[in-house]
């Protein structure tokens, strides 16, 4: 098949790609690009662990063509830090414990970053509905659970400060 | 106040922030120049004989730089010295659906893929052999050709005290069977692995594995090139639980294929590779009886358990002591009888799993226990506690204990989970259940040289304060470089942030044997503390003599070092670097761990043997949908003695990361197969596991009983609290329906059966083979309550 050539938006910057038209975002990101953050877990969607964002919201890279993602905005775990400062969810996990093999943490990070935009107040079942197409085998989710739930509290404390 | 800076202390791991921005490199993470990418050919029979292999097609197409099949790499291997039963790639026979047969490097996976799929075999099917019933019925054929009897792998007879005249004593007897479904460990990261043969002859290889230095002997042997030729790196790993402690084909097929193409290989194997690599927990059929007077006390124990191996030895032997060895552990026991046996089957082979080998026998027996307490009318926490093992003692079978805090364990959930006013008055539908479990903190022997040391460290300082601290321990997500870290950092006064770790890899470092069997904390942690302990001890001569103060009156701490008499008079911890490297010339220690001489003398009292025990105990809150069977667990409370946490974050999230794949043990997960031997479910989606919704809230409990032999006090916390989850579940079913279930995973359907008496005919009794062990060895015990000497 002929590849294609793609225009991406990914954390912010524009680059072009050479791909062939069946290759999945995942393939691109990991292969090409050296986003090696996002994870394969299972090439199915039944993981998580290649969670990214597209337009803000969450999405199975492994199930995404990289052909259609011309024009939308996407983010990696790579794009979530800012300028070498991690976002407070990232800070939230490392401080808890919550990362143990760490493979799923990239997909889970990305996750409650949406539920926390969406949501700065989230219950621990809110946390625990919005994770659950992220499959950890480590933690038992208890401190991811709370490590969001510390984020979230970060989170609303700098809105005080800053607003 | 306690007397440490940086133990007992939650802290931030120093890979934490790696894993948390996608920093940390996993295998599959690893991109090199001219990488090439093998993939491999499976058998599709379970048996079969293979007549013919034709690979020139693979080779004919464009992009494939290598095809290779089982008589290429002919050389067998095996993680136990006397079980060296496999070949990297099936060599004239196949033993279970997924095995591989042939393996491709090409320019891209999926051209590698495609060539696979060229290649032609022709097989000649066999009977396969699917069951334990199966593997051991009159007359059945031989999977391996080297067994004593037909799929027999290991058979085990031992008889602690006189079993017979335990019954015979006791006023109450019963007699249970259970089974215990084989599951995956369903790490999140799928093996893969890496190599580079280069054109010096030297062989490099990332791989997602537990067991680097099992890896590098493993090449050495299947490649036929000099270990010294080998070197073996453990990048991040995401996950192991036991399913990546032994070298696998795949690794030696990437090597070959490097050392064929004169390129880096990959391979990243999918999940359903990992399904049909396996070497996951055994599905064990269980029968026992125990005995026990009016008030509980136990008068004695036999077992008899039939694990199911799978199509290769992997750990088996292991396995099937330690089905046996570590029950003892938790009670007084006066005589216990073991009958244990572990067949062949063509299936992916089982091998250690997270509690490897005892999770099985520990759900029947507490299981057994409770239905024991129910016809006492006792209180199953009554029942425990009356039996409980206690510190300094030594069981039937020679198992020594030193520290033991089950007894805390267990007050501390029965009183967390409110046991005493709750248990028998929730409402129909709701259950409270109770388990307890000891494990292992590391094996007491090794599988290859015994007469060397478990854990190997080395510690370097250089003059300008930094230190980096060599350990061949891996990895895998449980904190090990987080351990040497906290310790060198608590010793020399620094934080662990500032100590570099340079760990498992098999070229730099001194030997560790691995992350299995929870060794760890235990062994690693006691060799990196004999190795500071030496250059603190040069930084305090060096110091002291600055200050002019004697070094028994001087202290470490925040990069000083101080007169704990006159805390103004110290020295900046560089400075005593500098001074100690011109007296005593370039810094470094190493330090090793040799475990002490432990067990009994009969044949396989070594295994079970370890420096110590943890202790854990589990109530699970459980509620049955009785109109359709569903079960879920609303909250786990787990103490765990882990003799002292050092990092107790860390100690919780093993903790909760136990109770976790218990609940998916008791509840969900099969590595079942069909009758043709193709797996049930390979898949994340069809094998179904716990998401954060099925998880309930799990509360942690530490206990801490301080072992004398363990660094700063500490045991394993790794894999013991997952030992009592299944049966406390399993128990508070009970508790919830009325009904007991003797065998998991708790399918609802299952459980509807169960509920509904009209139904309940559907489900099949557990049946054990009526296979004749021989007269058992009879050890000489010793007393279970003496004092260790």
């Amino acid at each position: 098949m002929n590849n294609m050539l793609v225009t991406l938006t990914i954390n912010g910057q524009t680059m072009q790609t050479v791909c062939p038209p069946q290759e999945t975002l995942l393939e691109t990101l990991r292969e090409r690009l050296q986003l090696t953050g996002a994870k394969h877990g299972c090439e199915l969607g039944e993981c998580g662990a290649c969670t990214i964002l597209v337009d803000g919201e969450p999405v199975l890279s492994c199930l995404t063509l990289t052909a259609a993602m011309p024009g939308r905005e996407l983010v990696t775990i790579e794009g979530v830090a800012h300028n070498g400062r991690p976002h407070p969810l990232q800070l939230a996990i490392a401080e808890l414990g919550a990362a143990q093999c760490g493979y799923c943490i990239p997909g889970i990070v990305l996750t409650a970053r949406v539920l926390l935009e969406q949501n700065p107040t989230p219950t621990r079942a809110d946390i625990r509905e919005a994770i659950a197409g992220n499959i950890c085998r480590c933690t038992g989710y208890v401190q991811i659970v709370d490590a969001v739930e510390l984020a979230a509290k970060q989170l609303r404390e700098h809105e005080t400060v800053t607003s | 106040m306690s007397a440490f800076r940086i133990i007992g202390r939650s802290r931030r791991k120093i890979d934490a922030l790696a894993k948390t921005t996608g920093a940390a490199q996993y295998a599959d993470d690893i991109f090199l120049p001219r990488m090439a990418y093998a993939k491999l050919r499976r058998s599709i029979y379970p048996h079969a004989l293979i007549h013919s292999i034709d690979i020139e097609p693979a080779l004919r197409a464009p992009g494939v730089l290598a095809v290779i099949t089982g008589r290429d790499l002919p050389n067998p291997f095996g993680i136990l010295p006397k079980n060296q039963d496999e070949t990297a790639m099936a060599v004239d026979r196949v033993r279970y659906i997924g095995e591989p047969v042939a393996a491709v490097a090409a320019i891209d996976e999926a051209t590698a893929e495609r060539a696979c799929e060229l290649i032609e075999i022709a097989y000649e099917p066999l009977e396969p052999i699917l069951t334990i019933d199966a593997a051991l019925a009159p007359g059945a054929d031989s999977i391996h050709e080297w067994t004593r009897r037909p799929n027999t792998h290991k058979s085990i007879s031992l008889e602690f005290g006189d079993v017979e005249a335990a019954f015979a004593r006791a006023d109450y007897v019963r007699e249970d069977t259970f089974f215990y479904e084989g599951s995956n460990h369903a790490a999140l990261e799928q093996h893969a692995t890496v190599a580079h043969y280069d054109e010096a002859g030297q062989l490099t290889v990332w791989s997602s594995t537990q067991v680097p230095h099992y890896v590098h002997r493993g090449m050495s042997n299947v490649l036929g090139i000099p270990s010294s030729h080998v070197r073996v790196i453990v990048p991040a790993v995401g996950g192991g639980f036991g399913g990546k402690s032994e070298p696998l084909g795949f690794e030696f097929c990437v090597a070959e294929l490097s050392r064929r193409t004169g390129r880096p290989v990959k391979i990243a194997l999918t999940r359903e590779e990992v399904y049909y690599t396996h070497r996951g927990r055994h599905p064990a059929k269980m029968w026992l009886k125990t005995g026990v007077k009016q008030d509980g006390t136990l008068t004695g124990l036999a077992l008899r358990a039939f694990l199911d191996g799978g199509a290769f030895s992997s750990f088996g032997i292991a396995t099937a002591y330690y089905a046996g060895s570590l029950l003892p552990l938790t009670y007084k026991l006066p005589a216990y009888k073991y009958e244990g046996m572990r067949v062949f089957t063509n299936k992916p082979a089982c091998g250690p799993k997270r509690g490897h080998g005892a999770p099985q026998p520990r759900f029947a027996w507490e299981i057994q226990l409770d239905k024991i307490a129910a016809e006492l009318g006792l209180d199953p926490l009554d029942l425990r506690l009356r039996n409980l093992i206690e510190p300094k003692s030594t069981t039937m079978n020679s198992l020594r204990v030193t520290s033991c805090g089950l007894h805390e364990c267990l007050e501390q959930v029965a009183n967390a989970s409110g046991w005493r006013e709750r248990r028998g008055k929730l409402p129909p539908g709701k259950g409270l259940g109770l388990a307890v479990s000891s494990y292992l903190s590391g094996t007491g022997t090794t599988m290859w040289h015994p007469q060397l040391p478990h854990s190997g460290v080395y510690v370097q300082l250089d003059r300008g304060g930094g230190v980096t601290v060599f350990c061949g321990s891996a990895e895998i997500g449980q904190g090990s470089d987080h351990l040497l870290a906290t310790i060198v950092a608590e010793e020399l006064g620094l934080y662990p942030e500032d100590v570099r770790v340079v760990a498992g890899d098999t070229g730099l470092t001194p030997v560790d044997l691995g992350s299995y069997s929870s060794r760890v904390t235990f062994m690693t942690g006691n060799a990196v503390i004999q190795a500071v302990d030496q250059l603190r001890a040069k930084l305090f001569e060096a110091a002291g003599e600055v200050l002019e103060v004697p070094v028994e009156q001087l202290a470490i701490a925040d990069y000083k070092i101080y007169d704990t008499t006159d805390t103004a008079n110290s020295m900046a911890y560089v400075d005593a670097v500098i001074r100690a490297e011109a007296r005593f010339g370039t810094l470094g220690a190493t330090g090793s761990y040799f475990p002490p001489k432990l067990g009994g003398s009969y044949r396989g009292a070594v295994i079970g043997t370890a420096p110590a025990y943890s202790f854990s105990a589990c109530v699970a809150e459980v509620s049955c949908d009785l109109e359709t069977g569903a079960i879920s667990v609303d909250k786990m409370w787990v103490a765990h003695d882990c003799g002292r946490a050092l990092n107790p974050a860390l100690v919780e999230g093993q903790i909760q990361g136990c109770a976790y794949m218990g609940l998916g043990e008791a509840l969900m997960e099969a590595q079942a197969f069909d009758p043709h031997g193709l797996h049930l479910a390979p898949s994340l989606l069809e094998y179904r596991l716990p998401t954060s919704l099925e998880t309930p809230e799990i509360e942690a409990i530490l206990v801490e009983s301080i072992d004398a032999e363990g660094p700063y006090g500490a045991k394993e916390a790794g894999e013991g609290p997952e030992n009592p989850i299944v049966p406390a579940i399993s128990n508070a079913v009970h508790q919830a329906t009325g009904l007991w279930f003797d065998d998991i995973p708790l399918h609802p359907h299952r459980v509807y059966q169960a509920l509904h008496p009209r139904l309940s005919a559907l489900e099949k009794p557990i049946s054990l083979p009526d296979y004749p062990f021989p007269e058992p060895e009879r050890p000489d015990v010793r007393d279970y309550w003496s004092e260790p000497t």
